[in-house]
């Protein structure tokens, strides 16, 4: 069925002025009707004079449409779906499996799908100390981990080494970008939570670019050379440090 | 091509039975056939932590486990030797992380021992009611996560709501959930505040039936019951020459228990009893920590009945700190206080072994004393550190599924570990 623009249309209401008080069930059916219009469908039956028009018909389509930039949606629904990797290094890792249980209940805000696999996961909470010999399978974790990725230090130990700032931990920034730093030792659950939230809103107030875009480290790129065998370093190797 | 690529192309289409015919595959039988080298972690959600394992299959039968450890080294030991001996606690709570007052425990203890400083019988009270409501607190984050490793999901959920009860009332005694600074050299930092008792009397009464309904939802499942009845046993005398001890070792029918056999904080004067297995298989160790729950429950229920009257700390002031009022009036009191804050109280030469039992087994505490204010030498023996040398012992010739299954049974915590 060909359908005519909106203003063409005649609304056979007679004697009616645009914006008249409407008994609610005929509004309701208006309603109806404009809906069925927005969505592409055409009126028929009992109802084809009943619909709205003019400025009410312009007052729905303001209240029921909302319009925004694919980036502000595409953000909206990131930062409120997170995967975090299950990813525990120690006492932290106790506190952050209690976000998940019932109490604080990290569902209500649609981060509880914790997904073992690096590639399946978006944020990465380090949960403990990080020591000299975890720090670079902590970082692989990260680079395997798909953009946009966010990454929350929870607790002093991965912060900043904590009580103990000895020569066996390294603070997560050595070697990572960190969005958000949760302070405690280790830190309540809730504290967690509001560490997440925080994340949440940074989520969607920016645009996400990439971490190097994000914290300006364009150019640390490991770029390839030439032929990938011949330049590459086997870090598992014992005693060569220079790739890990 | 790489050996793996090749091999990752031989795979083809055909049914499995004809793949396995010519010895590619992993035959049961055959002792021909292939060995595969598996790496397990560091990050995998079921090793618990950090462990890394090396396993090498046949087929899907475990022929041999390497663990690789070291990845939440922490360099606790060397810290506490650079620290005074009460700062020294808080470092040495974060070990093993499920079970910090055990730790504290174990070193106050030792301490105590070397200062020859006598412990009130309300803090040792206070001290075995917040021990076992620890070890309460362990076995369910325990039963919680071998449960998620076994595929039931809900026990989590279970086991957590009581473990948030748990921590609840160590926030009331102490201000913090996990790491508490509790236990102090001489006693313990603080009484228990009022209400405490009611909210653990109330807990007390409802532990007993939700561990029943543990016991109902897994005891009863058929998944539960294939997974862990007869496989990966391990006698009792190969665990006692491993040196392994506590819920493992009593599972294989060694009823070694130390709050029986050396008994330390007045645990003589309470009455439990110490649960065993019969065959040590996992089974009898998912039973025998469950059953522990209700002896637990029992020893908090005596001591909070029997809690004596009296000071929570020592008096010995040149060990613990004077009350806060003390200060404003005595002038020995405020010496002390500053004493013992710049520079701590001072330890005779000599070492000492002291031994408890924590959750995972025998928890001891080596320190080594020359004098100082800061022990020269302080070493734990932690029972997950030696408890996982059984593990290729349990699970060689065991299928890969079960390898989870028992790692999840032997409950090790990498922070104990590596310390």
């Amino acid at each position: 069925m060909k359908r005519e623009p909106i203003s063409d249309r005649s609304f056979g209401r007679p004697g009616a002025e645009p914006g008249d008080r409407v008994d609610p069930q005929t509004l309701r059916v208006r309603n109806l009707n404009a809906r069925q219009l927005l969505r592409g469908g055409d009126l028929e039956g009992p109802n084809r004079s009943a619909h709205l028009e003019g400025a009410d018909f312009e007052r729905h389509v303001e209240e029921s449409v909302m319009t925004t930039t694919l980036e502000k949606a595409v953000a909206w629904a990131r930062s409120n779906s997170f995967f975090p990797a299950t990813f525990g290094l120690a006492c932290c890792a106790i506190e952050m499996m209690s976000i998940v249980a019932a109490r604080v209940d990290v569902a209500r805000f649609g981060f509880e799908a914790f997904r073992a696999s690096p590639r399946q996961a978006d944020l990465l909470i380090l949960s403990g100390r990080v020591s000299i010999k975890m720090a670079p399978i902590v970082r692989r974790i990260y680079d395997q981990m798909l953009e946009p990725k966010w990454a929350i230090s929870m607790g002093a130990c991965c912060s900043s080494t904590g009580v103990f700032n000895n020569y066996a931990l390294v603070p997560a920034d050595k070697f990572m970008p960190i969005d958000v730093h949760v302070p405690g030792c280790p830190p309540r659950p809730e504290a967690l939570m509001h560490g997440v939230l925080k994340l949440r809103k940074m989520v969607q107030d920016d645009p996400d670019m990439g971490w190097r875009e994000r914290y300006g480290a364009r150019g640390t790129e490991e770029i390839l050379t030439t032929s990938p065998q011949a330049e590459a370093v086997n870090v598992a190797l014992a005693g060569d440090a220079a790739g890990a | 091509m790489s050996e793996y690529r090749r091999r990752e192309q031989s795979i083809t289409l055909a049914p499995f039975d004809e793949q396995l015919e010519d010895g590619s595959g992993g035959h049961d039988g055959d002792t021909t056939a292939e060995l595969l080298t598996l790496n397990f972690g560091p990050h995998h959600p079921a090793t618990h932590g950090v462990l890394r394992l090396l396993v090498t299959l046949q087929g899907e039968v475990v022929r041999d486990i390497k663990p690789i450890i070291g990845y939440v080294h922490t360099g606790i030991e060397k810290t506490a030797e650079d620290k005074s001996y009460w700062k020294v606690i808080p470092v040495i709570e974060r070990m093993d992380y499920l079970s910090y007052y055990f730790n504290a425990m174990a070193f106050c203890g030792a301490v105590e021992t070397l200062v020859e400083v006598e412990v009130p019988k309300r803090a040792q009270y206070l001290r075995v009611i917040h021990l076992e409501l620890n070890r309460i607190m362990s076995h369910l984050v325990w039963l919680g996560t071998s449960a998620l490793d076994l595929g039931a999901m809900s026990m989590f959920w279970y086991c957590f709501r009581e473990r948030e009860t748990i921590l609840d009332l160590f926030e009331m005694s102490s201000g913090q959930r996990m790491h508490t600074r509790y236990f102090q050299v001489g006693g313990v930092i603080e009484d228990i505040p009022p209400g405490f008792a009611e909210k653990l009397r109330g807990f007390l009464e409802e532990m007993p039936g939700r561990v029943d309904q543990y016991g109902a939802i897994l005891s009863a499942n058929e998944i539960v019951l294939q997974r862990l009845r007869g496989t990966c046993p391990l006698d009792a005398d190969t665990l006692l020459s491993l040196g392994v001890t506590g819920p493992l070792l009593r599972a294989a029918g060694n009823p070694w228990d130390l709050r029986k056999a050396d008994p330390y904080s007045s645990y003589e004067d309470f009455d439990f009893k110490i649960p065993v297995g019969t065959v040590g298989d996992n089974y009898d160790r998912f039973a025998v920590r469950l059953a522990e729950i209700y002896e637990s429950v029992k020893i908090v229920e005596q001591a909070l009945e029997g809690l004596p009257e009296g000071p929570y700390i020592t008096e010995d002031r040149k060990v613990a700190l004077p009350p806060r009022h003390e200060l404003a009036t005595s002038m020995e009191a405020l010496i002390h206080h500053f004493k013992l804050v710049t520079e701590g109280f001072r330890v005779p030469p000599g070492e000492l072994y002291f031994p408890i039992e924590s959750p995972r087994g025998e928890l001891g505490c080596f320190v080594r004393s020359d004098g100082s204010s800061k022990p020269a030498r302080v070493h734990m023996r932690d029972p997950s550190f030696v408890n996982l040398q059984a593990f290729s012992h349990m699970a060689k010739g065991a299928y890969i599924a079960d390898l989870i299954a028992t790692l999840a049974m032997l409950d090790p915590i990498l922070g104990g570990i590596d310390r």
